[in-house]
């Protein structure tokens, strides 16, 4: 199988603290993979490690044979990754709209000095991008908060807008981290279809970061665990809940 | 030979300027570690405090005309002594209660706000204590009256040091190690400590913050002020702007010894005294006050925190 | 907003109509005013553009009066140097305008000639101030840019007081004596085109999916980044833009006042900036124009208000309830700095947002209007 996203032992220290230990992970095009470990196993590390906010100290990660070390986030970004956030960080002061709007920045074709003369080609692409923004935002049933302050938006529907955003960047693929964060069962089981929707509507990978063992094992073809930065178990859902080491890993001795 | 006097001479002119500096820079690093902003209006606490020491100075005066002692012997000495630690000590609780209220009235009400908006404030809170002061006293120099003699301290060979800048080097030391005991040896130092590691845990341990912060601000504002009254003695002419620069490298120095930090704020106000001094001293004068931007601006790019301080990593 | 546009247009016609016959005849009864009115521009321009840097962006800069500086002391020596051999090529008695009018002698009251040759003069200076401040700001923004919040303010605060103390150490810029600009060539239809310009600007870029990236900078780095965006050339974008149109501003107060000190400069002209931007609302354009014009009048109306009977007989109210010998109470009415600490003390702790921050066409206008 061809990777899409390969990470290859990678480490990360900060200071004494190894916080992530020779950890492999490879995702193929199309595929819906869980990473879950207790609380502080490491699990937002890697995310963070993938999308560069912080950089492995030893190891490689590709994108399809692309080197990802050294690149800023933004380098990332444009390479194909987007993400969410374990503790919602939307664009505050903007509204729903513009929230998604923003996230079009990265393949716009203008730059200042069209923003400036405002000609045809600047008014065309800012018409085309306002389309596709509540395209996105009608698949999701967010067009009817289109100019509501995204902060004033119920919790659920955040979560919701947050990788609406996450999509306007056209990526190959999502990284959701900790998206059941916070929500009812009902609201759990939706999202759960949700997921599986984006995965096959956008025809991208999905890497779920999740706490909650029952949406992971739902949805992902394959889960990765890990518990204090080591992987401890890799297989299909079946396989890692029979697992011995992770019922000890969530249940203690 | 003479270039090591005249080196000696200028780390010592050095140590003793860099010491105002360290008592300022105290002020800063200990507000930064609590509540981690920078109190823009400290440099004014330590002006305050150097009127605050005018004012009680006129008023012994009219009792004591210290000028009258023009040198410190066994029989001036206790006098001398006795008026400038009154002097000293009054401007200290003045400038303490001062600080108090400039956290009660302008900053706790903003605690869990931006801390921009609480930057900002502080930059008003400053320009108003200046301008307020301006008003009152009027813009022009006041002489600040003799509290020691200024006399070069007799059998040190070629070196002069003057009596003004043992007395500040001597009270800056003693002044430290009371800081050293009050935050190590004492329980509202544990608080303090406690706080700057983290405010939350340490309310649900049973700690006052809002005294423990209260207390930071008393403490940091005293040593302003004896800061204010120890520059009085060595150069006795003192204006309402006269907490800008020294405040803004005392900042400096707090940042370059890494900022919360409090032996850091110590060694850079140290250090920046001395480069300035160096500096000027080997003949480039007119740099002398854009020294300290200089080292803010390296040390931030280099070493943002800075020589003694901790890494502080955002959570994301 | 065409109607807008179009009143916007026939004003600026007007004023360079105005401008074209020297302008100065007709002030001199009004003096005061004009002058007013000048300040007003320049400090439109200032505050605008550091909006975009303070507000849009979210970037704290207290060293406004820096770039200004440079852009005031550049255009200066422009002018000073460079500018009079242009203005007697084209107006002087040999000149190739005053050649070109001979024929038309019902003009040569207006000192058509002269007036054509000072605008130009004035444009060129003011585009070559304007262009040193933004390489000042680009040199300033690149290595500072990486800093956040209140670090950030105290740096630039030190690269403003470090221009003042370079221009006070340059001789040839006239160091603590200070320099003559003897072209006083600024009028209304270029102050006022230039605020006009730096309003556009600002507005445009905002106003765009491109210039949504200053906002996403501002509400949240870490996430602006992970939708691709990159927020270090953003920030240097916001410096260098705002750093050039505080070097206008400098360039139009040079050659208003015909006077520069590297004391003008201080960090207290800064505040002024500030001071402007939060009473008119971080991140809204029309607040900030409006604050600007009203802190430039309010200390004027302050000081006219210390010269009238009432602030003595107030005094001696006061002196009679309080047993205190005061000071002259016009001092706190004619010093603009107790007025402004004031106000951002008071603005702080009741309406951050600023005074004008929730009125219409201020965030809301900027950030759906590109979509109509």
């Amino acid at each position: 199988m061809d990777a899409l996203l390969k990470v290859d032992r990678c480490t990360i220290r900060f200071g004494g603290l190894t916080a992530v230990s020779n950890f492999d992970m490879s995702i193929g095009n199309r595929e819906l993979v869980g990473l879950i470990g207790p609380n502080g196993a490491g699990k937002t590390t890697v995310f963070n490690m993938i999308t560069g906010v912080y950089q492995p100290t030893e190891g490689q990660i590709f994108l399809s044979g692309d080197r990802l070390n050294g690149l800023k986030p933004f380098n990332i970004t444009a390479k194909g990754i987007a993400r969410t956030f374990q503790n919602i960080r939307l664009f505050a002061s903007l509204t729903v709209f513009d929230n998604v709007r923003a996230a079009f920045n990265l393949h716009l074709k203008h730059g200042p000095l069209h923003a400036l003369t405002r000609g045809p080609k600047f008014k065309r692409e800012e018409a085309d991008i306002g389309a596709q923004a509540m395209d996105l935002l009608k698949i999701f049933n967010l067009d009817r908060f289109r100019d509501v302050m995204c902060k004033n938006l119920p919790y659920g529907d955040q979560r919701r807008l947050e990788i609406v955003r996450a999509l306007a960047t056209k990526p190959r693929m999502l990284l959701l981290d900790e998206p059941a964060a916070g929500m009812n069962p009902t609201e759990k089981g939706a999202l759960m279809t949700l997921i599986e929707f984006i995965q096959e509507k956008f025809d991208i990978s999905v890497l779920l970061v999740e706490h909650d063992m029952r949406v992971v094992m739902g949805i992902c073809k394959r889960i990765y665990v890990l518990d204090y930065g080591i992987t401890i178990a890799e297989g299909p859902p079946d396989e890692i809940r029979r697992n011995p080491k992770v019922i000890q890993a969530y249940l203690g001795e | 030979m003479a270039q090591v006097i005249l080196f000696l001479q200028q780390l010592l002119n050095g140590l003793s300027l860099g010491s105002i500096y360290a008592l300022i820079a105290l002020g800063y690093t200990m507000v930064y570690g609590v509540l981690r902003f920078i109190n823009f209006a400290h440099g004014d606490v330590y002006m305050l405090g150097a009127y605050a020491g005018f004012a009680i100075t006129n008023v012994i005066y009219r009792f004591v005309p210290l000028d009258q002692y023009n040198a410190i012997s066994r029989h001036t000495f206790v006098p001398i002594f006795v008026c400038t630690a009154i002097v000293m000590l009054g401007a200290m609780i003045f400038c303490a209660i001062l600080g108090m209220s400039i956290e009660r009235i302008a900053y706790r009400p903003l605690r869990d706000r931006p801390r921009l908006t609480v930057l900002i404030t502080a930059i008003g809170v400053s320009l108003f204590l200046q301008n307020m002061t301006q008003f009152f006293v009027g813009a022009q120099p006041q002489a600040f009256k003799q509290l020691i003699p200024v006399r070069a301290i007799e059998g040190l060979g070629d070196l002069t040091v003057l009596s003004s800048q043992a007395a500040i080097i001597i009270s800056t030391i003693v002044l430290m190690v009371f800081l050293r005991l009050i935050v190590m040896k004492t329980k509202i130092g544990l608080a303090m400590r406690a706080l700057s590691v983290n405010p939350t845990a340490c309310s649900l341990m049973g700690v006052n913050n809002g005294l423990v912060i209260s207390f930071t601000f008393a403490l940091g504002s005293a040593l302003a002020a004896a800061a204010g009254i120890l520059v009085a003695m060595d150069s006795p002419s003192i204006t309402p702007l006269m907490g800008n620069l020294p405040g803004i490298k005392a900042f400096v120095a707090a940042v370059l010894g890494g900022i919360g930090n409090i032996p850091g704020a110590v060694v850079g106000g140290l250090v920046i005294g001395v480069l300035e001094t160096m500096v000027e001293g080997y003949g480039f004068p007119q740099l002398r006050d854009a020294i300290a931007f200089g080292v803010l601006i390296i040390i931030l790019l280099y070493k943002p925190t800075g020589l003694l301080g901790r890494v502080e990593r955002e959570k994301v | 907003m065409s109607r807008a546009r179009t009143i916007l247009g026939i004003f600026l016609l007007f004023l360079f109509l105005f401008a074209l016959t020297g302008e100065r005849p007709f002030a001199s009864h009004l003096a005061y005013y004009y002058d007013i009115l000048i300040n007003i521009g320049i400090n439109v321009i200032l505050a605008v553009s550091l909006n975009l840097v303070n507000g849009y962006t979210g970037q704290f800069s207290l060293g406004h009066a820096g770039f200004m500086a440079v852009g005031a002391y550049a255009a200066g020596s422009w002018s000073e140097h460079l500018s009079p051999g242009l203005v007697n090529f084209l107006a002087g008695s040999n000149g190739v305008l005053t050649f070109v009018l001979q024929p038309f002698p019902f003009l040569q009251p207006f000192a058509f000639p002269t007036a054509v040759a000072d605008n130009l003069a004035l444009i060129v200076a003011t585009m070559f101030g304007g262009l040193l401040a933004a390489l000042a700001g680009l040199a300033v923004g690149i290595p500072s840019l990486r800093l956040r919040g209140d670090y950030l303010a105290i740096v630039t605060l030190g690269f403003g007081e470090i221009i003042r103390t370079l221009i006070l150490n340059i001789d040839f810029l006239g160091a603590a004596r200070g320099m003559s600009v003897t072209g006083r060539y600024t009028n209304m239809f270029w102050t006022f085109g230039f605020a006009a310009v730096a309003i556009y600007v600002v507005l445009g870029l905002v106003n765009s999916t491109y210039g949504r990236g200053f906002l996403t900078v501002r509400d949240d780095e870490v996430a602006a980044e992970a939708m691709g965006i990159n927020t270090t050339k953003y920030k240097v974008i916001a410096f260098v833009v705002g750093a050039f149109f505080a070097g206008t501003a400098g360039s139009l107060f040079a050659h208003y006042a015909g006077f520069l000190t590297p004391e003008g400069f201080n960090f207290f002209k800064s505040v002024d900036v500030v001071v402007m931007v939060i009473l008119g609302g971080m991140g809204s354009t029309t607040g900030v124009i409006l604050a600007a014009a009203l802190l430039t009048i309010l200390p004027e109306v302050l000081r006219a208000l210390a010269h009238t009977d009432f602030v003595p007989a107030a005094q001696k109210a006061i002196e009679g309830v309080i047993p205190i010998h005061l000071p002259p109470l016009q001092g706190l009415l004619e010093n603009r700095l107790i007025l402004y600490s004031l106000l951002l003390i008071i603005m702080m702790l009741t309406r951050p947002q600023g005074l004008f921050g929730d009125l219409a066409g201020s965030r809301k206008r900027v950030t759906s209007s590109a979509s109509k």
